[in-house]
């Protein structure tokens, strides 16, 4: 069966290679809801195991373009160097049958992405997560952060070589975000997965992202890293990674 | 597909509370609503006075006996009666609203009738503030009358008649205990006959006579005549009854096809439009339709799970009547046809409703909005309205599956019209509505 995103992938710009060393790269992404521009020619590459946070304000243009990354959305023009069978996406909301055991959920997803060892592949995921023990319980009874891991969990069955993650700490409280992104930190050091993230969390940005990418009416500002972010700004928000980040957007004009 | 259908199955297992709900309220509405339509208007109250003296209630009409009480007491076995012992009493109760009406029997319908001369009367006292019981009492009791003239004319007839035959032919005739011998127009004629040829030629006695036997020959050819005559004056109107439209199914197995046919409505469009909406609710669907399943296979795997479900719950809502009402299971190929027909429309239309709600209660909410008027537009009966606006209904109805389900469910039952026809209509509205469903889902990316 064809899959629809495959075909609007290639229906977007076509699947263009990346520069070499890039995992994804993203060229000129431009999308229009009406009258309102939600992304302006939006550039970015991103390397193997990289971790990427995309920041900005509200209304900035974060979830439509990874929306568009992951292929849930049709760009109006530019490019994306893999089609979306070739990433993966953990959406802000758990995505999750809440009737079915955490067992049930990743077997039916395993089956849907074809995984040619469904069970291997559920036994890993439960490991990788540490939610061997909860594996019979129903998800609905499961606290905010296991949900979310069983989220995250699902979103690499497809064994991905770029996972995408919308907010994914916007329903944890600081334990279990830690233990998030000690998952997440191992899987970009240990697997090579290149993780683009969406986030309104300055501090998490600056701890662990390798890249960061500032968005502004759908405009990107910067691709860098936090401490080239920095370097930016001028005079006392010099240092202070938060600082810096609202100087630079006062500086254009947000 | 199937491991989706599989998924819901284990969600549907799962929630046995919502499950026992989704098939215990439809069927308790349908149910009710089977019962209202299997039975008459409740038994209104009627004050009953009958003045009939207990030994004065047969007629005797050319011999035969005709006991009136016979139809005074079915006029009362189908009220409830309140017992009055007189008119003003009578009246007094319907004023006072102890009864919706009164029926009085006055004392000289015997005689009256008796004689033959004059017409004898029932009175019928009413309220008319309940006009549907109102209108039973007076249709109960022009039924009732209606029989009793039906006999009485007949006997009439027939004593007339025999009257009529003594006339032409002749013979004995018993009056106030005495036996009279007729003489009759055939034997008159004949003696006069006899007579005529005894006469001379030119006796001037010939052309009376001739005159007299002549009129009688004339009286006897048309009182012969006379017999279908005052037959027919005796039933004057026959009614023929011919089914023009609709089905002539029983009442019962009308109730029973639409009971079925409520539960089959209610049981598909929430299960249909509820488990899309649910794939909204839980977030799942953008994931699922990113690459994971088509949204045309995401929207057939729900069809046809709701419509395997509820076509099960229907089937055996129908055999457990079947074993009430006297349904013939010989038909029950043509119950499941039926039902699969209206099961598969009924889903579509349910996933048509699920498309447009992100969540299951507002797609509930919404499927029981629309589930309720369609079902009752589809039982309006012509004549209730007037004919543009039940144009207009049927013209609406037939954009929903409620009415050809009903159709088709009917004429499965009790080969009560066409099964072709309204199963042909389901398929194009199952169409229809997937293809609204699908336009419904290109909205959510």
């Amino acid at each position: 069966m064809p899959r629809p995103a495959d075909v609007q992938a290639t229906d977007v710009a076509g699947v263009v290679s990346a520069s070499p060393g890039a995992a994804l790269e993203a060229r000129d992404l431009r999308k229009r809801y009406g009258r309102r521009e939600a992304l302006r020619g939006v550039s970015f590459s991103a390397a193997r195991g990289e971790l990427v946070a995309v920041l900005g304000p509200n209304g900035a243009g974060k979830t439509t373009l990874l929306s568009v990354l992951a292929g849930l959305t049709r760009a109006d023009a530019g490019t994306v160097s893999r089609p979306p069978s070739e990433v993966g996406w953990v959406p802000q909301q758990a995505a999750l049958y809440s009737k079915l055991t955490v067992v049930e959920n990743l077997r039916l997803f395993a089956r849907l992405e074809r995984a040619p060892d469904v069970e291997g592949a559920v036994a890993r995921m439960l490991d990788q997560t540490g939610l061997a023990d909860r594996g019979r319980d129903q998800v609905g009874v499961l606290s905010g952060g296991n949900r979310q891991r069983v989220n995250i969990a699902i979103g690499l069955l497809g064994e991905q070589p770029v996972l995408l993650l919308d907010e994914p700490s916007a329903a944890l409280d600081p334990r279990q975000r830690e233990r998030m992104w000690e998952f997440v930190g191992a899987l970009a050091a240990e697997e090579g997965t290149t993780v683009i993230y969406a986030t309104h969390n300055l501090q998490e940005a600056d701890r662990h992202a390798g890249q960061v990418v500032v968005l502004a009416d759908g405009e990107r500002l910067f691709a860098g890293s936090p401490r080239e972010l920095e370097a930016t700004v001028e005079g006392s928000g010099a240092g202070d990674f938060e600082a810096s980040f609202v100087a630079f957007l006062s500086d254009h004009g947000h | 597909m199937g491991w989706l259908l599989l998924k819901d199955l284990r969600i549907l297992r799962r929630s046995p509370l919502l499950v026992a709900l989704l098939v215990l309220y439809p069927v308790l509405v349908a149910a009710l609503i089977g019962f209202a339509l299997s039975r008459g208007p409740e038994r209104p109250r009627v004050a009953y006075l009958n003045q009939l003296p207990a030994n004065d209630t047969t007629i005797d009409l050319g011999g035969e006996r005709i006991d009136l009480s016979r139809y005074t007491e079915a006029l009362s076995a189908n009220v409830e009666t309140v017992p009055v012992a007189s008119r003003s009493e009578a009246l007094e109760a319907v004023r006072e609203g102890e009864a919706l009406g009164a029926i009085v029997i006055p004392p000289d319908v015997t005689q009256r009738l008796q004689s033959g001369l004059e017409p004898a009367s029932l009175e019928v006292l009413y309220n008319a503030e309940d006009p549907v019981k109102a209108r039973y009492l007076q249709d109960l009791v022009k039924s009732q009358v209606q029989d009793a003239n039906g006999v009485l004319t007949r006997r009439f007839t027939e004593v007339a008649l025999d009257y009529l035959d003594l006339l032409v032919r002749g013979g004995d005739l018993n009056f106030l205990g005495r036996q009279f011998n007729v003489l009759g127009l055939e034997r008159s004629e004949r003696i006069l006959r006899a007579a005529l040829e005894d006469l001379p030629a030119r006796s001037s006695a010939r052309p009376p006579l001739e005159q007299v036997i002549g009129f009688a020959a004339l009286a006897r050819e048309n009182l012969d005549l006379a017999d279908d005559a005052l037959t027919a004056v005796g039933s004057p109107i026959q009614v023929r009854t011919q089914v023009v439209e609709g089905s002539s199914a029983s009442l019962s197995s009308f109730a029973v096809a639409v009971a079925v046919t409520v539960t089959l409505m209610f049981v598909t469009l929430l299960l249909a439009s509820g488990l899309l909406a649910l794939e909204r609710e839980e977030n799942a669907f953008r994931r699922l339709v990113r690459g994971l399943v088509s949204r045309t296979a995401l929207l057939g795997e729900k069809v046809v799970l709701a419509a395997l479900c509820s076509l099960a719950v229907a089937l055996v809502m129908l055999a457990g009547l079947a074993l009430f009402v006297g349904l013939d299971f010989s038909r029950a190929g043509l119950w499941a046809l039926a039902l699969a027909g209206g099961a598969l429309a009924f889903a579509a239309m349910g996933v048509a409703i699920g498309a447009l709600a992100r969540e299951v209660r507002a797609a509930s909410l919404l499927a029981f909005m629309v589930a309720l008027p369609i079902a009752f537009l589809a039982l309006v009966p012509s004549g209730a309205v007037s004919a543009g606006l039940y144009g207009a209904i049927r013209f609406v109805s037939a954009l929903f599956p409620f009415a050809p389900t009903l159709d088709a469910v009917e004429a499965a039952l009790s080969d009560a019209g066409d099964l072709l026809v309204p199963l042909l209509h389901l398929l194009a509205l199952t169409v229809g509505f997937g293809v609204i469903g699908r336009l419904g889902l290109r909205r959510f990316g």
